[in-house]
């Protein structure tokens, strides 16, 4: 389970989050949407501390994954990330073959078992549907494969070294839409072992892949609730008037 | 006079500048090759000179120019990589990187002839080397570090950030992601600094000529703490001050036919490793 509590971010003196609240399920898919700008990325950049690589922010309250705060001082930021992977909005393989990048993880953590990391590199990619498409072709580069496939590949990276949590900031939008709707089913499938998060600039993306969805506007946590409930009936007239497409 | 023709003479001008750059380049190389081709000869490349400079071969010569080369690159690589990779992965942008940024630059313009002055100080006196290989290696590197540091970074910076954050995320650490995925990137390019570097040391005359550069020595180094003769300075001698200038003229040319020959064969075979760690990156 993932919470975040009181949650206050500043870019310098830009208040970019303001006391969000939230509790997201284990193997649940949680929706963040949202106008550019209203803080969701940040806020998803918050539970892989990618956030500490850029200068001068601050953070106040507290984010929680599986009962432990991850910005305690005891925390280590690589063994969080072991466990918190990240799939980003273009999709950034190596310059490696495609074995050796989905490898990386496991040999960054120093993973040196040779029959191991074969294992869970075909388990990986399996797991990202990518596996019969590259079964053949495992020394070649990753920049051979297609946009779509790439993107698959580096699910396959973050799942090799077997996390419980996927965040993915908006990880089809530089796709075409059958490379879209392959990450899509991912998505369902993948749900079953793994916590998602997803930005999405794309509402009907949200409402196809998501059970939860939560709307932000200028880095506050609007509404958020059952996926339907937020598309169909939202509370607030914030979120009705940008479900239809009134603003944003 | 209409726009066409106004035009077609400004691109007829910028070809003509264009073109007299090769112009000028193969007239030298042309100069060159016309007059020093004569004495190469298989003892030229391998024989000592002998009769007061004015025969014999330049094998000594080479021998110091290549350790040298290899000296200083062996010195300045490192240092210049390093601290490159130290200002443009670990230190942000904070006072002290624009700091050691601008030194980087001013080290770069301050003329040769001060690094001779500066490493006869240092090296041959200070720190006792004597004039030695040694010596002259240390102060050719000097000369070179801030061309070694500057391609470097530029190098570093063009690897794009998504590479980094990707790495990071996976759980690699900083010293991990520069490693295995920052470096192998960046390689190609940084082995252009690599390039320009032993095109500079090379050819220096100036800061060898306190260091490390022997007048006459036909006898080859067995120890870094050796005098050697090189390719420049023996240029420089048998040009102006060899015991009989006219007669060793043919020999000068032929010298300087061999060090530009040198220094054509190392940019290619680094072109060709930069080519081969280009293509190897991709799919490795």
């Amino acid at each position: 389970m993932i919470q975040a509590k009181d949650i206050n971010f500043y870019y310098g003196d830009f208040h970019a989050l303001k006391n969000i609240d939230i509790e997201m399920e284990a193997h649940t898919v949680t929706a963040f949407i949202g106008p550019s700008g209203c803080g969701k990325s940040t806020f998803l950049r918050l539970f892989n501390r990618m956030n500490d690589l850029i200068g001068d922010t601050r953070l106040t309250g507290e984010c929680v994954i599986d009962g432990e705060n991850i910005y305690n001082k005891s925390v280590q930021v690589d063994d969080l990330r072991k466990k918190v992977g990240m799939v980003f909005q273009k999709p950034n393989p190596f310059p490696k073959s495609i074995f050796e990048n989905v490898a990386y993880g496991l040999r960054v953590n120093d993973v040196r078992d040779k029959a191991y990391i074969t294992q869970r590199v075909e388990e990986s990619l399996q797991a990202a549907a990518l596996w019969d498409e590259v079964k053949d072709k495992l020394k070649k580069s990753a920049f051979e494969l297609s946009g779509g496939q790439q993107q698959r590949l580096c699910i396959a990276r973050a799942l090799a070294i077997s996390p419980s949590v996927l965040l993915m900031d908006e990880p089809a939008s530089a796709l075409d839409p059958i490379s879209t709707s392959k990450i899509e089913e991912l998505i369902h499938v993948l749900k079953k072992d793994y916590t998602i998060v997803i930005v999405t600039h794309n509402m009907q993306q949200a409402a196809r892949v998501s059970d939860k969805t939560g709307f932000f506007m200028l880095g506050e946590l609007i509404e958020h609730d059952d996926t339907k409930k937020i598309f169909l009936k939202p509370e607030k007239e914030q979120t009705q008037n940008y479900i239809t497409g009134r603003f944003g | 006079m209409n726009k066409k023709t106004k035009q077609k003479i400004a691109f007829s001008i910028f070809r003509l500048l264009g073109l007299l750059i090769i112009g000028i380049l193969f007239w030298i190389l042309g100069f060159i090759i016309y007059n020093g081709i004569g004495v190469i000869s298989w003892e030229f490349l391998t024989a000592a000179p002998t009769e007061g400079m004015t025969s014999g071969g330049i094998f000594p010569a080479i021998v110091g120019t290549l350790c040298l080369v290899a000296g200083s690159v062996i010195f300045a690589f490192p240092v210049g990589v390093m601290s490159a990779i130290y200002m443009n992965e670990y230190a942000g942008n904070g006072w002290i990187v624009r700091f050691i940024r601008i030194m980087t630059n001013n080290l770069g313009s301050i003329p040769s002839i001060v690094f001779g002055l500066f490493g006869m100080a240092l090296f041959v006196n200070t720190l006792g080397f004597g004039d030695s290989i040694l010596a002259g290696s240390c102060t050719l590197g000097l000369l070179v570090l801030p061309l070694i540091i500057r391609t470097t970074e530029e190098a570093l910076k063009a690897i794009p950030n998504s590479y980094r954050t990707g790495s990071l995320a996976l759980g690699a650490s900083k010293i991990q992601t520069i490693r295995k995925v920052v470096l192998p990137m960046a390689f190609p390019n940084i082995i252009t600094g690599l390039i320009l570097s032993i095109g500079r040391v090379s050819g220096e005359t100036a800061p060898i000529l306190f260091t490390v550069a022997a007048y006459f020595l036909p006898k080859l180094p067995t120890s870094i703490f050796d005098q050697v003769m090189a390719l420049p300075y023996h240029l420089y001698v048998i040009a102006t001050s060899g015991t009989d200038i006219e007669a060793s003229r043919p020999i000068a040319y032929g010298t300087a036919l061999v060090l530009i020959t040198i220094v054509l064969l190392m940019n290619l075979l680094a072109t060709t490793l930069r080519r081969y760690f280009g293509r190897k990156v991709k799919t490795n």
